[in-house]
């Protein structure tokens, strides 16, 4: 028997209408709460004709103009802070993409309401104020640990700090500690539970359950993961922009992610022409936060491709529900939890003295993703030794670990080598199967 | 002192090597000296040929990464001994030595060695010191009888 349990019942649990009368009163408030301290999205609300009191309820909100990264980018880094900075106690931000990267910021309330909608996470994965919440996400600028726990301190679990990395001392504090709930990337989870084999450790662990984001897996994936570390694996999603992960996370049916949407509005649209589609349809998902005040986005796009759909799930939940994610509107990818765009390897490439003619070609090798830049070689860059060739390779290689903060294998290509298609190269080439 | 040697990037997939080799045989080019120095992912061809200069246009019309330059041709005995020899005195001299090929000379008792050190010339005056001899390149570029 499952004992079905939430942390926020009266919410999780309410009917569509009393949602959207939250909703409807949320969203006023924010849209006038933007509207007076936000000067940037001020202009893109006048220059399309649209007043704070045009938006009363949810169906006002397609009158409302998009948000994109260029936005983001645009407004770096205070235009879209919505607080004085007296009020704001906290920055995240994306994983170091220069010239994209993203700092969000958060009040003390802020911080509070993004806890509590990981705490529901917790609690949908099966977790009490009796249980080890082991969080080898990184901890930092990077949204993963923190989001984790701050929720596992609400829910009044015993908290596990461990950030990311040193493997072999995660799972000895997992069996000396007995963790019950594990929180990472999926591929990290893999990876745990190839050296928990390899260590032996395999019936000294307590785990009942993972909650596992900021990657794409698949549904055999998970299935591996759960058969090696023995417990149950949660997806859960979220993004800097719009707070972190919590934004949605998966109930016990394993079916699809619920949205915490009294806190976020989700829309899915055609992102080609920015319409409006149905529950069931597929397109471009964009968020409206309606509680946050340091940093309140409105319809924001976050370029990932899925399904809503509102239907009764068997866990009692009537929040909406997204898919899991089907792709991507740009040529974003994410390797191991750190979003990557060709255009950075290629700033890297050239400040290198490289060419711009490179191919990225991404590989999932026991459940970690593996990233190879492919470079052709030209004629003022070779040595007649192997040293100095090595070299180079290894420079490029150092400078992309700093600037991504990801390790990429570096092979050096000869002239041309590198498959074009009608003129242009192809980019990259993502054998994963997801 | 020196000879012009071409050095080509080969990436490390079956055929490559075929294709520079026949791109050049097909052109006339005579190979005198060989070797390549390869990782896992690639590999470099060092050629000395009859017609270096010649040589490196057709590969770079061809597509390929081809540079030219010094090494140092050597003439040492062709007995036990003779390589570590001159390679000791290299060391004394605190010389790197980058790569090292022999091959051997159309008669006579003397093999070929073309080296690359870190420091061609200075190696080349301890050598000279030392008396090793040097070829001069028209001996190795002269077709054989």
């Amino acid at each position: 028997m499952i004992l079905q349990r939430y942390y926020q019942p009266e919410i999780e649990r309410m009917s569509y209408d009393e949602m959207k009368a939250i909703q409807d009163g949320r969203l006023s408030e924010q849209v006038a709460h933007v509207y007076k301290n936000v000067a940037y999205y001020r202009k893109l609300m006048d220059d399309k004709g649209v007043a704070p009191e045009d938006v009363k309820s949810t169906e006002d909100l397609r009158k409302l103009p998009f948000l994109t990264k260029d936005d983001l980018r645009d407004a770096y880094p205070y235009g879209l802070l919505a607080v004085p900075l007296h009020d704001a106690v906290r920055i995240q931000s994306t994983s170091g993409t220069t010239g994209r990267r993203v700092v969000a910021f958060y009040t003390q309330e802020d911080i509070n309401l993004w806890s509590e909608c990981c705490a529901r996470a917790i609690v949908a994965a099966g977790g009490t104020s009796d249980d080890v919440v082991q969080v080898c996400y990184g901890y930092g600028l990077f949204t993963g640990g923190p989001g984790l726990d701050g929720g596992s301190h609400k829910v009044g679990s015993l908290t596990l700090p461990m950030s990311s990395g040193n493997t072999e001392r995660q799972i000895q504090f997992m069996c000396d500690l007995e963790t019950t709930i594990l929180c990472c990337t999926p591929s990290y989870a893999a990876y745990i539970g190839e050296t928990v084999d390899e260590m032996g450790a395999r019936d000294k662990l307590k785990l009942k359950a993972g909650i596992f984001g900021a990657e794409a897996w698949s549904e055999e994936m998970r299935r591996g993961i759960e058969a090696k570390l023995g417990l149950k694996a949660h997806d859960i999603y979220g993004l800097t922009e719009i707070s972190g992960p919590g934004v949605s996370f998966e109930c016990c049916e394993q079916t699809g992610l619920h949205v915490n949407e009294d806190h976020f509005i989700a829309e899915i649209i055609d992102p080609a022409t920015g319409e409006v589609l149905p529950y069931g349809e597929k397109g471009e998902l964009v968020f409206t936060s309606i509680t946050k005040k340091a940093f309140p986005l409105l319809r924001y796009r976050t370029r990932d491709i899925c399904v809503l759909t509102r239907e009764s799930c068997s866990c009692g939940r009537t929040l909406v529900k997204m898919s899991r994610l089907m792709g991507r509107t740009d040529d974003m990818l994410i390797i191991r939890g750190v979003n990557v765009f060709p255009s950075q390897i290629e700033t890297v490439l050239i400040s290198s003295g490289f060419q711009a003619n490179y191919q990225l070609i991404v590989d999932r090798v026991n459940f970690s993703d593996t990233l190879e830049v492919r470079v052709e070689l030209t004629p003022d860059m070779f040595s007649d030794t192997v040293r100095k060739l090595e070299d180079r390779g290894r420079e490029l290689r150092d400078k992309l670990k700093s600037m991504l903060g990801l390790y990429a294998k570096v092979t050096l290509a000869e002239p041309k080598s590198i498959a074009r298609s009608e003129g242009k190269a192809v980019r990259v080439i993502d054998k994963r199967k997801i | 002192m020196t000879i012009e040697q071409l050095s080509v990037f080969v990436e490390n997939k079956s055929g490559k090597l075929v294709q520079v080799l026949k791109t050049l045989g097909d052109a006339g080019i005579d190979l005198r000296a060989m070797s390549i120095a390869d990782t896992s992912d690639f590999g470099i061809l060092r050629l000395i040929v009859d017609e270096p200069g010649r040589a490196h246009d057709i590969l770079r019309a061809a597509g390929y990464v081809v540079i030219l330059n010094n090494v140092l041709p050597l003439a040492i005995d062709d007995a036990p001994g003779s390589l570590a020899g001159v390679l000791g005195a290299l060391s004394e001299a605190a010389i790197g030595v980058e790569y090292v090929y022999a091959f051997v000379a159309h008669g006579g008792n003397r093999a070929h060695v073309i080296l690359r050190t870190t420091d061609d010339k200075l190696a080349a005056s301890v050598l000279k010191a030392r008396g090793v001899a040097f070829v001069p390149a028209g001996e190795i570029l002269r077709a054989p009888q």
